[in-house]
């Protein structure tokens, strides 16, 4: 015969925390970590001693105005590179072996050299066709340091964001395409409401990463006398010598890129709630 | 045509062998960033991959901010930074002494943190990929911790970590071209100087463009070697 208790187990207490011991890693990441708070305090303290300076007081509107420049050269060649991006990737995956071998050169030349050597290229080689760009009238356009460089990025860009499409429709399954075919649609129409919505998720991350790569890269620019965000720090340098026109520079762009980071981590969240279970 | 070829000729009327040389200043600063940058970046990762959450968010620190900052403000921030560093500290010695930062070793160190913070990231995703029981099959055979990284798991992160560090090696060669910006006679520096004299920019921009492609395909072809040179003892499929 068996014995069974009535009683309870009276409430126990939680086990005791485990006791963390002082190790020499713990010790080297509290260290380390000190040195950071350390100097991001120096660092703020740094700012905010030179907001009364002279330096800020003239210099504060132009770097915004240099921002502006940064966002809207990033802006234009991005969007001007996803509708070239379109048909170089069509070309890349055409059955034509002549014109896929051109979008492949195309994209192998852009992504295989230095952005800044393809903007000297455009906009100080173009100087060698200058009879020919005016007889069809375009050196106005090739003449101006930021028509140059919009054209350079968007060359640039197309030929990355041509790849991440080509990488995203190829990541769609195949029954999609088939699926579709047997309720009758063509392939265009295929393409764009069934195929495309479904590789754009994918393509979202990568999209992500160049719209940041784009955004450092857009520095060189002030190599080409463009006043963005790094001319005016140039230029703000040169005329002051005071290293505190890098320092500001250093934290707008890290503010700007991780403002853009956290931004699109919320629209890529907001944008594939429909994939998440819970 | 055959003033192009005069042009790009070696000797005293051509430019070939100043464009050589910048061809040699930047593979050999790309090589010489490249080692630095690895065992930083291996460093980095390792702290990442750690259990301690402060060693952790330190390392996080780091890549955030050299990922974040634009590689040719990065560049900046150590040539014009690094010499006032030098110069106070020498200061502190010898009264009016001036320190000049060689832009060589400026670019270096410049392009190290940057290869490091992205290298960190490739190392941590091959840590990921190593399940624990290799660890832990390591220490059951009485070997140390740090026998068991060297030589357990280095082997596989290496083998894991590859493709992603050869894409990075492409960008450092690449990143390499902002060096001229500093005054560095590198490939794009010594086209630059060739195409102002010559009134040629066309073909000189267009040659580093050419010669930068062609340093990129030797690396590919080299590093798809190192590759199946690293997959040799897996069955072939």
């Amino acid at each position: 015969m068996s014995w069974v208790s009535n009683e309870t187990l009276a409430p126990q207490p939680a086990p005791p925390a485990r006791q963390r011991r002082w190790t020499g890693t713990r010790i080297a990441g509290h260290l380390l970590m000190a040195l950071w708070i350390v100097a991001g305090a120096n660092l703020l303290y740094y700012l905010a001693s030179n907001v009364l300076s002279d330096f800020f007081r003239d210099y504060w509107q132009k770097y915004l105005d240099g921002i502006v420049i940064t966002l809207q050269l990033v802006g234009l060649s991005m969007v001007a590179g996803a509708a070239l991006s379109l048909p170089v990737a069509l070309a890349r995956a055409s059955r034509n072996p002549f014109i896929s071998g051109i979008a492949y050169a195309y994209v192998y030349f852009f992504r295989g050299t230095p952005l800044l050597a393809q903007t000297f290229l455009i906009y100080y080689g173009a100087g060698t066709f200058r009879p020919f760009f005016s007889d069809i009238g375009l050196w106005w356009f090739f003449r101006d340091a930021w028509y140059c460089a919009v054209f350079a990025f968007t060359l640039n860009t197309a030929a990355y964001q041509a790849e991440i499409l080509r990488g995203a429709v190829q990541n769609v399954d195949k029954g999609q395409w088939e699926a579709a075919a047997a309720l009758g649609l063509r392939k265009g129409i295929t393409f764009w409401k069934v195929v495309l919505p479904q590789a754009m998720i994918v393509a979202l991350r990568p999209y992500g990463n160049e719209l940041v790569l784009m955004i450092k890269g857009s520095a060189i620019v002030s190599l080409v006398t463009i006043f963005d965000l790094m001319g005016e720090t140039r230029r703000a340098y040169s005329r002051t010598f005071d290293f505190q026109a890098y320092i500001w520079a250093a934290v707008l762009y890290l503010i700007v890129v991780e403002a853009l980071r956290r931004l699109w981590d919320e629209i890529e969240l907001r944008l594939t709630r429909h994939l998440r279970r819970n | 045509m055959n003033e192009a070829l005069t042009l790009i000729a070696f000797g005293p009327d051509g430019w070939g062998d100043e464009i050589a040389r910048g061809v040699l200043v930047t593979v050999s600063l790309a090589l010489a960033s490249l080692p630095f940058g690895l065992v930083l970046g291996f460093l980095i990762a390792l702290a990442k991959n750690s259990g301690e959450p402060s060693l952790r968010s330190a390392a996080n620190v780091y890549t955030t901010i050299f990922r974040g900052l634009p590689e040719l403000l990065t560049l900046f921030l150590v040539y014009y930074g690094g010499q006032m560093l030098l110069n106070e500290i020498a200061r502190v010695f010898v009264t009016g002494a001036t320190v000049d930062v060689n832009s060589f070793i400026a670019g270096m160190v410049a392009l190290s943190l940057v290869f490091s913070s992205y290298a960190s990231e490739a190392f941590l995703s091959a840590f990921r990929g190593i399940r624990q029981g290799q660890y832990e099959g390591g220490y059951a055979l009485g070997l140390s911790r740090s026998l068991t990284m060297r030589l357990v798991i280095l082997p596989q992160l290496i083998r894991l970590a590859l493709p992603a560090l050869g894409n990075l090696w492409l960008i450092l060669l690449k990143e390499t071209a902002l060096v001229s910006a500093i005054g560095l006679d590198d490939l794009l520096r010594w086209a630059g100087i060739a195409a102002r004299v010559t009134k040629e920019p066309f073909l000189f921009f267009g040659g580093a463009c050419l010669i930068y492609l062609a340093l990129s395909m030797i690396s590919s072809a080299g590093l798809s070697r190192i590759e199946t040179w690293t997959r040799r003892g897996e069955a072939p499929r």
